[in-house]
């Protein structure tokens, strides 16, 4: 039977890993992902889950060991953020090239420099293009479910991507919140065994990871990333066979309030919770306003966001890290709905807020400057690239 | 006894007669003519046989053994990156360590291997070896050690000798071309408490094979240095490989030996050592040396083999007839 319990976020993550049975977890410590790893080497050390341990000694060689042990067949979980990220960038890349079903929770913090360890979104957008899907937490419960699923995806063989679930730093991780923590047995039925394809076996041998020549690169990454492109159906089948057993629904993008909206709100992560808030302060004072949550940033889910902002006269997008672009040209995520407005020739006013940075508060009054923003913003000229919010000037 | 040597109590070593027919490497893969790092590799892998997974680094025997859709590899084989192979193998012997115990596959014996060149393993991939062999995994990690950036073009590495020209080393008017002394490996290797470690050359393979075979049986991490000569780099004939290697040996320059539990055994004695002026000869990356700067060379050799002697407390019977074995040229 599954129970509800009042529980830090982090170590439910690690309880929701547990749960599905890992074989090895090779993690580095950092804030703030480091209850979810501390809580990891409890469950071993306590014989409440059977796995090795592995207490690598820097980031880089975490994702190296994961692709070593996920290559043997094993299911392999980890946990990171920014810097830690950073060092394993390289590693990332070639685990989902590898086409390797590692799971790894990132609790979102800030890129040096200055050094800081409170939440915003710039590692989750430095793996954009690493080939991971990237699925994002709102809230604690969000994250026990996403958790498991990202085994169900990764695994998926019309899949077999490794998977990354975003949660805030400190914002979500370290929040004691009321969640649902689901039975083994339930996840057992959810998630069946890891059957990899292709992995390192003396009995029957392969040579992985070979060098690709000019003669066959591209036809290796059109390949890969013909795979990629295959996975939102799988991805959304995972969440509907969830939300059948499991009684709550996921979906690539969630809205809020935004069937009959004037302006829509794009957000992603713990935030969306304050902009529901906003949302319904800025309905009170009569304003058509509503939101679109993604929930999934890599695949990029272009239709059901294209479904949910299209009817929209003003589309307020937020972009929680600084992507240092010369100032003409927007920040990533207002720049990947820029590009499926225009591919589909659909122009509403658009404008893009870099807001919660390196642990910045996000209030209801910032979303109403933003919308007086719009409000008072021409159609004539070329529009701001994007603009700070909550910043002394 | 320590538990290096209760695994080794009983070894019993290969010899002309029952050397293995196995290949796990086989042939036809792209080396340069006159490989000795590529041979040594061979050698290696047939001392191990087929129970085996290989995390491979970037490198000349990756390049070489694994351009898609060829493989020389006869068995299991994964390449990820350059610095990472001992971080790879202990991901690798964890998963089997895990899988075996849930009962999710049955490979109990299998013997994992992560190889790279002198620059993936002094150099780049030092901090990912470090904390693999601090860890304690049970691995054998082979350094093929040809003295520099080969891959790349022969550039210098912190295994490159003292006075050899590299691309980023070269000789001029101002520079004797490498200014720093050759990395001591092994050294640390054994500093992190390996329970075997050891060196090793092509030039004689049974001895080579053999050590392998012993860092197979010993549980936990084994670190072999193999000392790997490069025609390419360093500019001495094709065919003189393995005569270059032996001179190595012989000039007291790599000198071969074993530490088993943390004591040094000497595997072969040089009686009557070559000066490393003879040494030097056949390589053509040593040439601009002058007479003082060599002396200088001889001097730093002869005190790195008298510290090594030092160390070497016991003398090993069973490793100490070096004459008889029959090398390949």
């Amino acid at each position: 039977m599954s129970k509800k319990i009042g529980i830090e976020v982090s170590i439910a993550c690690a309880e929701a890993a547990g749960l599905c049975d890992v074989d090895v977890v090779a993690a580095y410590p950092i804030t703030p992902q480091t209850h979810i790893v501390e809580h990891l080497s409890e469950m071993v050390a306590d014989g409440h889950l059977d796995a090795e341990f592995v207490p690598v000694e820097s980031e880089h060689s975490a994702m190296s060991a994961c692709i070593g042990s996920s290559a043997a067949g094993a299911r392999t979980f980890t946990s990171t953020c920014s810097q830690g990220y950073a060092l394993m960038s390289e590693l990332c890349y070639i685990a989902a090239s590898l086409r390797l079903p590692i799971v790894m929770a990132v609790a979102n913090r800030a890129l040096s420099a200055p050094i800081n360890i409170w939440n915003d979104h710039a590692d989750l957008m430095y793996a954009r293009d690493t080939g991971w899907v990237q699925i994002i937490a709102e809230n604690g419960q969000e994250v026990v479910d996403l958790t498991i699923q990202a085994f169900r995806i990764a695994e998926d063989p019309n899949i077999s991507f490794p998977v990354q679930v975003n949660l805030d730093g400190f914002t979500l991780s370290h929040m004691i919140e009321p969640l649902t923590i689901p039975d083994k047995a339930e996840v057992q039925k959810y998630l069946p065994p890891f059957k990899p394809k292709f992995y390192l076996d003396p009995s029957n041998p392969m040579t992985l990871g070979a060098v690709g020549m000019p003669d066959i690169y591209t036809e290796a990454r059109k390949a890969q990333d013909e795979a990629f492109k295959a996975t939102l159906p799988y991805i959304e089948k995972a969440w509907d066979e969830f939300g059948k057993q499991f009684g709550r629904q996921y979906k690539p993008v969630e809205t809020y309030k935004a069937d009959d909206a004037e302006t829509i709100l794009i957000s992603m992560g713990s935030l969306s919770e304050t902009a529901m808030t906003a949302v319904d302060h800025l309905r009170a004072k009569g304003k058509k306003v509503g939101l679109a949550r993604i929930r999934l940033f890599r695949p990029f889910p272009a239709e059901a966001l294209f479904a949910a902002i299209k009817n929209a006269k003003n589309v307020i997008v937020l972009d929680r890290v600084t992507s240092f672009t010369g100032g003409h040209v927007s920040g990533p995520v207002a720049l990947e709905v820029k590009s499926i407005l225009w591919d589909r020739k659909c122009y509403p006013k658009l404008r893009n807020f870099l807001v919660g940075l390196g642990g910045r508060d996000t209030t209801v009054e910032n979303f109403e400057e933003m919308l007086e923003k719009v409000a008072a913003s021409k159609d004539d000229g070329v529009a701001p690239a994007y603009e700070f919010i909550n910043v002394r000037e | 006894m320590g538990i290096a040597s209760e695994a080794l109590k009983n070894f019993k070593g290969f010899n002309l007669k029952n050397l293995p027919e196995v290949e796990p490497v086989s042939p036809g893969h792209r080396a340069c003519q006159g490989c000795g790092e590529v041979l040594a590799l061979r050698q290696a892998m047939k001392a191990l046989g087929t129970n085996v997974v290989v995390l491979s680094a970037t490198g000349c025997m990756e390049i070489i053994t694994s351009p898609f859709p060829q493989t020389a590899w006869r068995v299991p084989w994964l390449h990820v990156a350059f610095e990472n192979a001992a971080a790879v193998a202990s991901g690798t012997e964890s998963a089997f360590k895990a899988l075996n115990r849930k009962g999710k596959i049955n490979h109990p014996d299998t013997v994992f291997v992560a190889y790279g060149g002198d620059g993936a393993t002094a150099d780049i991939g030092m901090q990912a070896l470090s904390g693999a062999l601090e860890r304690g995994h049970n691995f054998i990690y082979f350094c093929f050690d040809n003295e520099a950036y080969m891959n790349t073009g022969i550039q210098r590495s912190s295994s490159t000798p003292y006075g050899a020209a590299t691309t980023t080393s070269p000789a001029g008017k101002k520079s004797i071309g490498q200014s720093t002394w050759k990395k001591n490996m092994a050294a640390i290797a054994v500093a992190h408490g390996a329970p075997y470690v050891a060196t090793a050359s092509p030039a004689y393979p049974i001895d080579l094979m053999n050590k392998v075979k012993k860092a197979s049986l010993v549980p936990g991490p084994a670190y072999i240095h193999i000392y790997s000569p490069c025609p390419t780099g360093w500019r001495c004939g094709i065919d003189e490989s393995i005569e270059v290697a032996k001179l190595a040996v012989q000039s007291k320059v790599f000198p071969l030996y074993e530490v088993i539990d943390g004591e040094y055994f000497l595997s072969r004695k040089v009686a009557k050592p070559k000066p490393v002026s003879e040494y030097f000869k056949p390589q053509r990356r040593f040439r601009h040396l002058t007479e003082a700067e060599v002396a200088k060379i001889q001097a730093r050799v002869d005190l790195e083999y008298e510290t090594l002697l030092k160390r070497c407390v016991t003398e090993k019977k069973e490793t100490e007839k070096p004459e008889k074995e029959a090398s390949v040229k």
